[in-house]
């Protein structure tokens, strides 16, 4: 790309040697205004920037600011305190800390996998005919708002899930050791589990549409070669597609994974908003971003700083995913050495 | 996506420029959600009678104390009435505006509405989730004759911060000591039965009740009529077995002693009175005594006399109770008095 570049000075443009002077000088006009062009160009890119973040520094100041008196309150065991009462205003962000990263997990768990599938088939696989209606499909899903997704959730998925599936593994598996504490509690289609699979077709569009843009660039010399040597669908994936386009498929999880952690309406809908430690899979519970949306209109005073600080552990929670996602990624590529 | 999202962002914003600046003139109000309907109902009343309008937005009860203390707006709206002395302090006054009541809703099959009776404490008691099954005896005992299904009972609350949920826990916390000092009342509060489920809004719960066997929740009146939901009746502090509808809850309303309490705060749940239906709540207004804006002040209370007068078939079509006129008398004489005019 870097023969691309358009910068243009003097140099660029050496005067002719039988051109007059003239010219020259009309030459040396258009350089200074290109220049004055580019200097503007760039100050004013870079303001843009700038006001990114600014906007996100605001954010992170006055978040801290309100989550201020909660922080003082309760200290660092704010992190760890399992309790949720309004009256008595005794806070603790657990519940809501397990409730988001156990439904954003289950969410990657199922969607990865699945994600990874279609891209595969998508880029190695499908016939011509299928491509562009299929890719079109995946980027159609990811444009559906989220309060879709979680009255979908909440008036069609949760029943089935409720009696199809809920109740059938709690039947089989319920009674099992070591398991079986996973499938206890009530069956009525709500809880971490239910807002973990529809969290997982939320960001399944998102990580496959990444993940087969990335595929599609490896170039076909690589591949072809890699065919041509006798490799299977799979090899050619695994030793190939895989490792040429490692940076691109993590980034597209981590993309799924931010949308998981911090998603409200369709979480709010279907993870039973109980203010409790989640005892099982099939168990109510809740999200830092659900307890958000339904607390802010009625909190008051330390509720209120509460909320805040939650908001702001958010902010801390996908800020440490994101940074251990690109460690992730530089270590990789060390250890590749390249 | 996002483009679209951004002109969308715009054009709402030069939309409430243009209508800020067309309709300076409107009174302005914000706070509790639960009146909301009537309120824009009686908005749209009196705008066609007098040509003045009302900005109301229900942004829920601690916003509208929050709103009116900021002087943002001409008058607050909260569920949960603000304490005597902290309106002293405010220099401001509070009235009700109209009348409400909140009804345990639930889905069990074999069961028309209002066939199951419940007392308070037993009441309380399946909410505390200390009886968890619908054949508990408790129960069993206030339905004789009634083969009631071994099905464990799962509480369904409101996972928003509500009025209604401060009334039903403020009903609970009169009639059960355990609740009052398990749980207490308020907006939102920590549900103590394990089965517990929240559901978003009103229609959070009626939705979710709907939806689990066995579930059992509360909410507004309206959504009970507007969904043919199952009901229980429950027994008032007579002793009666009453079922919800807009005479218990001006029954309740007429037994109270409106003037005991500073501000006019008294809370109607387990109001005496052999028809009154005992989880009824009254919403109320929050204004200064000193308002900085005099004519916005005025106007306020030209509404509410106006909708005192002429709103009370509207807030009965949408299953409100209007105050009975002894009691919009006295609230005139009493309490807008002392609004600086």
């Amino acid at each position: 790309m870097s023969v691309g570049m358009t910068t243009i000075d003097n140099n660029a443009h050496p005067p002719q040697p039988d051109a007059k002077a003239n010219v020259s000088a009309d030459m040396q006009a258009v350089a200074r205004r290109q220049r004055w062009q580019d200097w503007l160009f760039h100050r004013g890119t870079q303001l843009f920037s700038l006001l990114v973040l600014a906007a996100l520094v605001g954010i992170i100041v006055s978040l801290f600011v309100n989550a201020w008196p909660t922080l003082q309150k309760f200290g660092l065991k704010f992190l760890w305190t399992v309790e949720w009462d309004i009256v008595n205003e005794e806070f603790g962000a657990a519940i809501a800390i397990v409730g988001t990263v156990l439904s954003a997990g289950i969410a990657l768990l199922l969607a990865v996998p699945l994600a990874f599938g279609i891209a595969l088939f998508l880029t190695e696989n499908c016939p011509a005919w299928l491509r562009r209606p299929l890719g079109t499909a995946i980027e159609l899903l990811a444009a559906v708002p989220s309060i879709i997704y979680g009255m979908f959730g909440l008036f069609v998925f949760a029943p089935v899930f409720a009696d199809y599936i809920q109740a059938p593994v709690q039947n089989v598996l319920g009674g099992m050791p070591l398991v079986g504490w996973m499938f206890g509690g009530a069956v009525n289609g709500m809880g971490i589990l239910a807002a973990g699979i529809v969290l997982a077709f939320m960001i399944l569009p998102y990580i496959a549409a990444v993940m087969r843009d990335v595929f599609e660039i490896v170039p076909p010399i690589l591949r072809e070669s890699a065919y041509g040597l006798g490799c299977t669908t799979w090899e050619v994936v695994r030793r190939v597609v895989l490792p040429y386009t490692q940076k691109g498929v993590i980034g597209g999880i981590m993309l799924g994974l931010g949308r998981a952690l911090g998603e409200t309406m369709a979480v709010t809908f279907v993870i039973g908003n109980a203010n409790r430690m989640p005892t099982s899979l099939f168990s109510p519970g809740t999200s830092i971003a659900s307890v958000l949306a339904n607390e802010f209109g009625e909190a008051a005073d330390l509720h209120l700083s509460t909320l805040f600080a939650l908001g702001f552990l958010l902010f801390v929670i996908t800020f440490v995913v994101l940074a251990l996602a690109k460690i992730m990624v530089i270590r990789a590529e060390r250890a590749k050495g390249t | 996506m996002k483009r679209t999202f951004l002109k969308a962002l715009a054009v709402a914003a030069l939309g409430s420029a243009l209508a800020s600046a067309a309709y300076a003139a409107d009174i302005t109000g914000a706070g509790a959600t639960f009146p909301y309907p009537v309120y824009a109902k009686w908005a749209e009343g009196y705008k066609a009678a007098t040509g003045t309008g009302l900005n109301y937005q229900s942004i829920g009860s601690s916003g509208g104390v929050r709103q009116i203390r900021a002087k943002t707006v001409a008058f607050g709206a909260t569920d949960a009435p603000v304490k005597g002395e902290d309106l002293d302090k405010d220099g401001m006054v509070q009235f009700p505006a109209i009348i409400g009541g909140t009804v345990p809703v639930l889905n069990l099959e074999g069961f028309k509405p209002g066939e199951l009776r419940v007392t308070g404490p037993v009441l309380a008691e399946m909410f505390l989730g200390t009886i968890s099954k619908w054949n508990d005896p408790k129960f069993a005992a206030l339905n004789p004759g009634k083969t009631l299904p071994d099905q464990a009972i799962t509480v369904v609350h409101r996972a928003d911060g509500s009025g209604t949920t401060f009334n039903w826990t403020d009903y609970l916390s009169a009639v059960s000591k355990d609740w009052a000092d398990k749980v207490g009342k308020g907006a939102a509060v920590k549900w103590p039965a394990s089965t517990s489920v929240g559901g978003k809004g009103n229609e959070g719960v009626a939705a979710n009740v709907s939806r689990i066997k066995g579930a059992i929740g509360y909410v507004e009146y309206a959504y009970v009529k507007r969904n043919k939901m199952n009901f229980m009746q429950l027994q008032n502090k007579a002793g009666k077995y009453v079922s919800p509808d807009d005479d218990a809850f001006a029954a309740a309303a007429s037994g109270v002693d409106w003037f005991s309490v500073p501000g006019m705060g008294v809370s109607m749940v387990d109001a005496k009175g052999e028809k009154s239906w005992p989880v009824s709540t009254a919403s109320f207004i929050l204004m200064y005594k000193q308002p900085a804006d005099k004519a916005q002040s005025a106007e306020v209370l030209k509404f509410f006399d106006w909708a005192f007068k002429s709103g009370k078939q509207m807030a009965a079509d949408l299953d409100y109770v209007a105050l009975p006129d002894s009691l919009t008398g006295e609230i005139r004489a009493k309490v807008w008095s002392q609004i600086g005019k």
